[in-house]
């Protein structure tokens, strides 16, 4: 199966309405909040994350993804009682990769999504996990297991919910 | 020259991710170098807190009205059931009431007697929990109760299984609660059977376990053993249930043991909540109508067999006090406990003629006591009003300082 793009192939740049772009993160966070009170298992999953990916790969920005990343980041940095700038930075980071990854695959397939974000999970953790421990000073410990989990679960959840964000897409 | 055209760009882009990077790097530095004032917030999060609980209040809300709908109207097949068993529940909780009761007098006398001052939960307020931080790591959830109703930064939070955590911002509206799961919390506890003291910390691998530190490696711990607020960190009050140890192991130091406690609230499913609002010093009293009681000595109150020893400040100082107090030696503390009753002058008949206590010992004669260590207690004065303000201003920092 070929995910790349051959020279010949032109990539397909999406937009997004400006309602889409402020609701759906923020319904995204909401839900990330809201959720966990009720059904507890779904702390595991960062819909926050997911929204980011979706939108970098799908805007093939690079500069669109970082700015996406870090207010997403940032809003769901203060929700929490950290400092603000520790979700800010991860998601920073993952919105630039994964721009820059959405300009090279493709990323339409859903195979691809599920290794994409698999691999954007692990990367936002390393990420999180780093400033947490070396810039803020915080004692969080690094569960490879947990963590693997984690991107299975999100990949998964992943897939589904690009599908769905697929009908929001304007190209 | 596309190619130094997309070159260019990339660069450009590249640099604009550093530069985004190193503004909220030197964000963090800012905020971990200068954090902001005790409970207070920044305005992204006012904005953003405020954005969203309006939103999580309806929907939280709307669910309990449903709720309440669905319990109230169509769920009353199993009331007259449930009504059965809790009147044969009741009646076994009242005999054992009566046997609680007594020891709970008897810890009370000997609470006037050494002039102790407890912690007394005098206010609370229930809050509904709208929405958690929405991170693993970090174990927080926001309630419907903020600066408006009365909520301050550090106030505990307690659920009726035992403690929840601790408000750590407050918001007009609403407040985040800190919960004790956290890697970042940390409370003062005692081991209920071994009286040993520690530190319980949420576990830094985000499990939502809590670790006891700082027991010794040459101590006794058993798991099952109760761990209870010692309140040492003075946030929380004496004698709330934490949880239960679970599993006990030598540390990596070899230092101190590794112990893990699982909480005794199901931290993860608070939905109601308490906020306790006021905490007051207060030597224990059985009977005073003036001021907060505890639950136990308003049962206690109601019985017949139970002894006012309200009546305890009465007692003239040539009277022999250790008769009222169940033959403990007289040690002039007496008189102090019970200040500002208004019940100095008028209840000495009823010392009198009071019932032998339920301890059984015999009366004492009056004596001074050489071995009281309290300040004042040695020699009953002439003053017994006086004498307990002073015991006050004596108690207060001696209170206050109870070890961390």
């Amino acid at each position: 199966m070929q995910i790349t793009y051959s020279r010949e192939e032109r990539i397909e740049v999406y937009h997004f309405s400006l309602w889409v772009t402020v609701l759906v993160p923020l319904f995204a966070l909401v839900l990330q909040a809201f959720l966990p009170i009720r059904l507890h298992f779904f702390s595991i999953f960062d819909l926050p994350l997911l929204v980011t990916i979706f939108f970098a790969v799908a805007r093939r920005s690079q500069i669109s993804g970082l700015m996406t990343g870090a207010i997403i980041g940032l809003l769901q940095d203060s929700l929490t009682h950290q400092p603000l700038g520790v979700y800010g930075i991860s998601k920073s980071v993952v919105g630039y990769a994964a721009s820059s990854v959405g300009a090279k695959i493709d990323v339409e397939n859903p195979g691809s999504r599920l290794l994409l974000t698999f691999c954007f999970y692990i990367l936002h953790q390393l990420i999180f996990f780093a400033v947490a421990r070396g810039l803020v000073g915080t004692n969080l410990q690094w569960i490879w297991m947990h963590e693997i989990r984690g991107a299975i679960a999100n990949s998964i959840v992943a897939v589904v919910l690009f599908y769905v964000l697929d009908r929001f897409k304007h190209q | 020259m596309e190619n130094v055209i997309g070159r260019h760009k990339n660069l450009a882009n590249l640099v604009v991710l550093l530069v985004v990077l190193f503004l909220q790097v030197l964000g963090l530095a800012i905020q971990v170098k200068r954090p902001t004032d005790a409970g207070s917030a920044r305005l992204i999060q006012v904005w953003s807190v405020s954005a969203m609980t309006p939103f999580m209040k309806a929907v939280v809300h709307s669910q309990q009205w449903f709720s309440n709908t669905w319990h109230g109207y169509f769920d009353l097949r199993r009331v007259r059931g449930e009504n059965r068993t809790l009147r044969d529940e009741l009646a076994l909780m009242r005999v054992e009431q009566v046997r609680l009761m007594e020891d709970a007098n008897q810890a009370r006398r000997l609470q006037l007697l050494l002039g102790f001052k407890e912690k007394y939960i005098s206010q609370t307020l229930a809050a509904q929990v709208i929405s958690t931080t929405g991170s693993e790591f970090s174990r927080g959830i926001y309630i419907d109760k903020g600066a408006h109703d009365g909520v301050k930064q550090d106030m505990p939070v307690i659920m009726p299984e035992g403690i929840l955590g601790k408000i750590l911002r407050v918001y007009p509206n609403t407040s985040l609660v800190l919960e004790i799961s956290d890697a970042s919390s940390g409370i003062g506890v005692i081991l209920e059977r071994s009286r040993l003291q520690g530190i319980l910390k949420g576990d830094p691998t985000g499990t939502g376990e809590l670790q006891l530190n700082y027991i010794m490696s040459d101590e006794r711990v058993e798991a099952g053993e109760r761990v209870l607020t010692s309140g040492g960190d003075r946030i929380f009050p004496k004698g709330l249930p934490v949880g239960v140890v679970t599993e006990v192991a030598p540390g990596t130091d070899r230092t101190f043991l590794k112990i893990r406690v699982k909480p005794a609230a199901q931290l993860s499913r608070a939905e109601e909540v308490l906020v306790i609002t006021k905490v007051e010093d207060r030597s224990p009293q059985l009977a005073d109508n003036n001021q907060p009681v505890r639950a136990v000595d308003i049962l206690a109150g109601r019985l017949p067999t139970v002894t006012p020893p309200a009546k305890d400040a009465a007692v003239p100082d040539d009277k022999p006090k250790a008769a009222v107090t169940g033959g403990t030696p007289a040690t002039g503390v007496t008189p102090k406990a019970k200040p500002a009753t208004g019940q100095e002058n008028s209840g000495t008949g009823a010392v009198q003629s009071r019932p032998k206590p339920a301890t059984g010992a015999p009366p004492a004669t009056p004596r001074p006591n050489p071995d009281a260590a309290t300040p004042g207690a040695s020699a009953a004065p002439a003053n017994p009003s006086k004498a307990v303000a002073e015991q006050a201003n004596t108690d207060e920092p001696t209170a206050k300082d109870s070890p961390r």
